[in-house]
């Protein structure tokens, strides 16, 4: 049994399968990406038990008994995350394909660490890939995050 | 059937039709951009496709504007073969002004057509209506009635009149102004399905290709390249193979189920590559050397000949660089025997039916394509390719649909690159210090081999199936549509005697295609370097002396502010830290922009600042113009700092992120961008005008530092110890 987003499921998958085809394929959740299979992009990222963790390299047996929160657990169109929310004020993002991963980094960066500096954020979201450029808006979006959170 | 003809780059505008604004000369019926049978919603139709650089949200601000309807009353529509207008591709920083101004026009017309049933009904003068959210008042404020309302019965498959001139700048009151929120990004920020990736279709199966690892491979065992055994095993287990030629696909249930063949596949299928590409270490003389044709983007005044009174000669080189993008390419494709509809990520949808209808013999009314969001693809990256592939999957077992997706592999190893480049600079300097004579010869292949603009497809699939033909080489686009690896190789200076020569290569040991900003990136880093070097041999200030050399008052404008607003520039620098500076205008016709660079270079460059002054014309969407100058920068300092496309004499070696870096959040510097809003010029695109003067700033900075000039991109750590070993 692994519990995503707080409910528990059940997968006949085999032991060895990447759970992020868990996540994509069985379940449907599409907020997980994925950019290369081998855990370099962080498109993928998930929590495992609060941490970052790439999902396409990560097989099912490891995560058995664990929690994983997907981008869908950190909030809803309804009731978005202090990130969600603060990445749509700031329009952070250019194509988005990588913001998935970044928001699961970023939601674990504001647990351990509420009031981050610039080189907070960075290193949490160093193993993130990002091609269009959008970094500058997206550490902008995530210190907005915070300052929400803190106010 | 007819083969559809290649696509032009420009728009025929002396075709003997009335010549209508944008891209209104080629769709010029209203209905093929707007639609109101709605209540309460505007449909705005464009042929442009969401790249992640924000058009669909800078289309929604120029409809929103000119109709006074809410941005939340606007639904966007983009390219699709069943409805809107065809608008080629989305590339060249041009769809503002092709497609901003025709859907500006058609709401002006609209607009005026709506209002003149209004007043005719209410007997008032047309000009004392007022529009808000789409409703119309009376100057006393009577309702009047809304879009929905006066339009209902009047038929828009009509040809644009040009009844009304669209609003003058002064009443737009969403042009330019504070941060619009993106059309798309709240989808793509709350986990919501919107990427083609996450298109799920009933009945879907799933394919994967086993590519040739080089155009050149060949199978070894031709006669039977997939053994009997493994796809007896695999029919068994409902996983099916194409094969044709040396394309090689299977279909099966499962995403799962497809990796797992794929993997069994790629064990079992041997190919012979011959190795025919050139040495990547001696990159520059096999550029120079390859077979080749010439053409002469300028030739003004005496030709300066290499040793006559040559001031300075330089040589800089651009390795070939990948598209990278974080997103895998993906395609969805169904054939029922009668009907091909694909769901593609394309640049161009239009462009890629025509290489369908090519490739396929099929008739292009038989093909519906549907553009879906992918990730950012920065020019012709591998989209269209493997569009074909799920069209393969999917004719050869008709019913279901086939969804296609490539490996990271594949992105990096199988997609156009962007090519390779060679600028070699000469240049004589009078006893004043003035520039007299100026010669840039470039070596490069070209920067086009979109589908759409040969007489036959450039689909990798296509050209890998048993009666295919080879990827024809790739082109240029005329100097008119900006030029390809000429782009920007005729120098914005002042200066008597200028000659350029560009060779085109015509061999292409590796495919190469359209990466953003095409030739100019490594155009305007020679250029801009050489003007460095001009400047510190010459004992002059590198800023004064682009000075002296410019007149246009908007490229003096854009330098001049770059400077004046600096914080950082004309502080001393401490040791280790250079400073540099350098500017271009795109295409020489195109958005002009200045950028300073602040770098700490010690055994790595490390950038500090960049500052940015952008004029792009008219600004539509504001933070739509800053997000694409920022990703532009910092797109453009990954390219110089870090990134090159590895191969060795038989096939591409670059195979993962690990193998190509790209930038980093720890690594990004600080950024300003200054915007200066031009409202009564035209509109210019904003994605394309940064790459180029960034690289240069950056290696002119690691210059000031350092006191070492690199040539040679990336300005990686192996180059600049090269450069410092050259110079000691």
């Amino acid at each position: 049994m692994i519990r995503i987003n707080t409910q528990p499921i059940q997968s006949s998958l085999p032991d060895k399968t990447p759970l992020l085809n868990l996540l994509r394929d069985e379940l449907g959740l599409s907020g997980a990406k994925l950019g290369c299979g081998e855990g370099e992009c962080g498109a993928c990222m998930v929590l495992v038990d609060g941490r970052p963790q790439t999902s396409c390299n990560l097989p099912l047996w490891a995560v058995q008994d664990h929690d994983i929160t997907t981008l869908e657990g950190l909030g809803s169109a309804e009731r978005p995350h202090a990130l969600q929310e603060a990445f749509i004020a700031e329009n952070a993002g250019q194509c988005g394909y990588c913001l998935s991963g970044i928001l699961v980094s970023a939601s674990a960066l504001l647990q351990h660490t509420p009031r981050p500096t610039r080189a907070d954020i960075c290193a949490a979201l160093d193993k993130h890939l990002c091609r269009c450029g959008a970094h500058e808006r997206i550490i902008r979006a995530v210190q907005r995050a915070a300052q929400a959170l803190a106010g | 059937m007819s083969t559809p003809a290649p696509r032009a780059f420009t728009i025929d505008r002396n075709d003997g039709r009335p010549v209508l604004p944008g891209n209104l000369h080629i769709n010029r019926l209203l209905s093929q951009w707007l639609d109101f049978s709605r209540p309460g919603l505007v449909r705005v139709f464009t042929g442009k496709v969401e790249l992640g650089q924000g058009i669909l949200t800078a289309l929604s601000i120029i409809a929103a504007d000119e109709l006074d309807v809410a941005l939340d009353q606007i639904g966007m529509v983009s390219a699709t073969t069943l409805e809107g207008p065809d608008e080629g591709m989305t590339s060249s920083s041009i769809s503002v002004q092709d497609s901003g101004s025709a859907i500006r026009h058609a709401c002006a017309e609209v607009r005026y057509l709506a209002l003149q049933r209004a007043a005719q009904a209410h007997q008032l003068d047309i000009l004392s209506l007022r529009v808000n959210e789409g409703r119309f008042k009376s100057a006393e404020g009577q309702d009047l009635g809304d879009y929905w309302h006066w339009l209902q019965d009047l038929n828009l498959m009509r040809e644009y009149e040009g009844l009304s001139r669209p609003k003058p700048y002064s009443e737009l009151t969403l042009h330019g102004r504070g941060k619009v929120p993106r059309v798309d990004l709240p989808d793509k920020i709350l986990g919501r399905p919107r990427f083609i990736h996450d298109l799920r279709l009933p009945g879907m199966r799933h394919g994967r290709i086993l590519r040739a690892p080089a155009a050149e491979a060949q199978l070894t065992n031709a006669q039977q390249p997939v053994p009997s055994a493994l796809r007896d095993r695999w029919s068994a287990s409902g996983v099916q193979c194409v094969l044709d030629g040396r394309f090689i696909g299977i279909v099966a249930e499962s995403n799962l189920a497809a990796d797992s063949a794929l993997g069994e596949l790629r064990e079992a299928v041997q190919w012979t590559v011959p190795a025919v590409l050139p040495d990547m270490h001696q990159l520059a003389d096999f550029l120079r050397t390859a077979a080749n044709e010439v053409t002469y983007p300028i030739q003004q005044g005496e030709l300066l000949q290499a040793g006559d009174g040559v001031s300075l000669a330089c040589d800089y080189l651009k390795p070939s660089l990948a598209h990278a993008s974080i997103g895998l390419s993906c395609a969805l494709a169904q054939w029922d025997g009668a009907t091909l509809q694909v769901w593609t990520h394309s640049q161009g949808i239009q462009n890629l039916r025509d290489d369908l209808t090519k490739a396929l013999g099929l008739p292009k009314s038989s093909i519906v394509m549907r553009h879906v969001e992918g990730s950012g693809c920065y020019g012709h990256n591998g989209a269209d390719d493997v569009a074909f592939d799920a069209v393969m999957l999917a004719m050869a077992l008709p019913g279901d649909p086939v969804r296609v997706v490539w490996s990271r592999a594949d992105e990096l190893s199988h997609a156009p690159l962007g090519s390779a480049h060679l600028v070699s600079l000469r240049a004589r300097l009078n006893d004043e210090g003035h520039i007299t004579h100026w010669h840039h010869e470039l070596w490069a292949n070209g920067y086009s081999s979109r589908p759409g603009r040969a007489a036959l497809p450039t689909l990798l699939g296509a050209s890998q199936r048993a009666n295919g033909q080879p990827i024809p080489l790739a082109i240029n686009p005329p100097l008119a549509a900006g030029g390809g690896s000429d782009r920007n190789a005729v120098p914005a200076y002042n200066i008597e005697h200028t000659h350029v020569v560009n060779h085109r290569l015509t061999v292409m040991p590796l495919r190469t295609s359209a990466m953003r900003a095409l030739g100019a990136y490594a155009n305007v880093f020679a250029i801009e370097s050489f003007m460095d070097e001009l400047a510190h041999a010459s004992n002059q200030d590198p800023v004064e002396f682009r000075r002296r050399h410019m007149t246009d008052p908007r490229s003096l404008a854009v330098l001049n502010a770059v400077v004046e607003r600096s914080t950082w520039w004309h502080q001393p620098r401490e040791e280790g830290v250079g400073h540099g500076v350098a500017w271009a205008r795109y295409k020489n016709t195109s958005a002009w922009c200045a950028v300073l660079a602040r770098v700490q270079a010690g055994e790595t460059l490390r950038v500090l600042q960049l500052d940015v002054a952008v004029d792009v014309g008219r600004v539509v969407d504001l933070d739509g113009v800053i997000n694409q100058t920022e990703g532009g920068a910092l797109q453009g300092m990954s390219w110089t700092l870090k990134e090159a496309v590895h191969f060795d004499r038989q096939q591409v070696t670059t195979q993962s992120w690990v193998d190509y870096p790209t930038l980093r959040f720890s690594e990004v510097p600080a950024l300003t961008i200054h915007v200066l809003d031009q409202p009564d010029q035209p509109s210019l695109g904003a994605g394309e005008s940064v790459q180029g003067p960034v690289a240069a700033a950056l290696g002119n900075a690691l210059f000031d530092a350092l006191g070492v000039r690199v040539r040679q991109l990336p300005l990686s750590q192996d180059h600049i110890l090269q450069a410092l070993n050259e110079t000691s």
